[in-house]
């Protein structure tokens, strides 16, 4: 049966994060899921059009959902930020009938009707519960066998709460690795932040962070760290070197996104899933993982 | 109801919690200092930040407007939300940040060595140009701000960047940009630089 959503890509799988918009649409393709693009979105407002007016902030993502809308399916982000922004912007203005009004007013600039008729979702979460992970280990071609990945939730994708679901010690993630043969290891850090724009805001206090987070990963034994976010992958993955150079350590671990270790164990050729854009060398890790693998 | 009523001034912790908050309010008042907040936060437990959370909540209540906004802490916040799930009265920590900085940026009155209220300027003044969010523009715009080894080693990611095809070399647009700024100009009169 095949699943349909609209899905929002959102600025950073554009360019930066390339290789995880290839891999979530691949990755999609084997579990029958067809993600089809929204036209003419925008930008979400990362972490920062909350800094400058809250009502902007709502205005820009409810454009993105009104588009959704139109599909008549819920709306799907592979990006954390991404969804943590459309997922909030669409709670406050269901919640808020004048806000919405506002709202609307603002859109028909666009010929676009807010009415919250599409959910936001996350993709890790429309794998997990909609897929389920059943259905995942039925389809997996070649199981990750004996690969441990430290499983880096990261903040927005958990916080803030978004229904009922458990902050404190989630393990879908880990849940979703078992189900492709990977084996979670016991990471302290996982939901601890990557620091985010601090890097550009407060470049030491940033560095420490991801200092940290590299630092639990490393010490639970991971071979790499997944992750469902393309700013922690960035933060955690390009700034090593850096981080290196600042505390004398000698981190040269691999962070790859979940879709393109979901994509390995359903048989997807490692072209399709990007890999190979990386900073931190991905083939030590994954010898003899997926393709002609274990 | 007395005209005197009618032009009160809301103190600074009335200020505070009506920020909008996702049109809601912000239960500050209600804080019993139990310093979660700070516990959790990777920031203030690092000791990057001036006054910790549960300190810029108490100057709040104190009604210490001047130095609160003095304070570094809500520009130092990374919006990772700990605080704001762990917080035992529900305050929204992290949107109370936001908040701040929002506050602090209408006043101009954050402190002149932070990078952050330009960066959110510049970030916004983006997007309302061309709908997306750009990197190259976004990162060169404070690689002056940081120290000479910052600058080279940024220079390096951004060439290794570049060569796994990583950074975009033009900005996107999107297509009914017309419509979208007229949208945004319903919402804020925003000057385009």
């Amino acid at each position: 049966m095949t699943r349909k959503y609209a899905y929002f890509p959102g600025c950073s799988l554009e360019k930066m994060a390339r290789s995880y918009h290839e891999s979530a649409l691949a990755a999609s393709r084997a579990l029958d899921i067809e993600l089809e693009e929204i036209e003419d979105w925008n930008c979400c407002g990362a972490t920062t059009y909350f800094n400058i007016d809250e009502l902007l902030a709502d205005t820009l993502c409810g454009r993105n959902l009104a588009i959704a809308e139109q599909s008549g399916h819920d709306v799907v982000m592979a990006c954390s930020g991404c969804y943590k922004n459309m997922y909030s912007a669409r709670k406050h203005l269901v919640r808020d009938a004048d806000l919405k009004e506002h709202v609307n007013e603002a859109l028909a600039e666009d010929n676009l009707k807010f009415t919250g008729s599409s959910e936001a979702r996350h993709l890790l979460d429309v794998m997990v519960k909609d897929v389920g992970l059943e259905e995942i280990k039925q389809r997996v071609q070649r199981p990750l066998t004996g690969l441990k990945v430290a499983t880096y939730y990261g903040c927005q994708i958990v916080r803030p709460r978004k229904d009922h679901e458990d902050v404190e010690s989630p393990h879908f993630f880990e849940d979703l690795m078992v189900a492709i043969g990977a084996e979670p290891t016991n990471f302290l850090m996982k939901l601890r932040c990557c620091s985010a724009a601090l890097l550009i805001t407060n470049r030491t206090a940033a560095l420490s962070m991801v200092r940290n987070v590299l630092d639990s990963a490393v010490r639970s034994g991971a071979d790499l760290i997944v992750t469902a976010c393309p700013l922690c992958q960035v933060n955690l993955e390009c700034y090593q070197t850096q981080v290196n150079s600042d505390f004398g350590t000698d981190f040269k671990v691999p962070v790859m996104y979940f879709t393109q270790l979901v994509g390995l164990a359903l048989g997807v050729p490692r072209g399709k899933l990007g890999i190979g854009s990386e900073l931190v060398n991905v083939s030590p890790a994954l010898a003899g993982v997926g393709e002609g693998g274990r | 109801m007395s005209t005197e009523t009618l032009e009160r001034k809301l103190d600074f912790i009335g200020e505070v919690d009506n920020l909008l908050h996702a049109s809601t309010g912000n239960p500050v008042n209600t804080c019993i200092q139990c310093g979660t907040c700070s516990g959790s936060c990777p920031v203030a437990s690092g000791g990057y930040m001036s006054h910790t959370p549960r300190r810029i909540i108490s100057m709040i209540r104190a009604n210490r407007k001047e130095e609160t906004l003095r304070a570094n802490t809500y520009w130092y916040c990374a919006s990772c939300y700990m605080c704001t799930v762990r917080c035992p009265r529900g305050i929204d920590i992290a949107e109370l940040m936001y908040a701040l900085k929002r506050y602090s940026i209408w006043h101009t009155e954050y402190g002149k060595e932070l990078i952050g209220p330009t960066f959110s300027e510049t970030f916004v003044q983006t997007i309302m140009k061309s709908g997306r969010s750009y990197e190259p523009v976004l990162a060169t715009s404070y690689l002056f701000t940081f120290g000479l080894q910052d600058f080279l080693q940024e220079a390096a990611t951004a060439t290794n960047l570049m060569l796994k095809g990583r950074l975009p070399i033009l900005p996107a647009r999107i297509k009914r940009l017309e419509n979208f700024k007229r949208m945004v100009r319903k919402i804020v009169p925003v000057e385009e630089k």
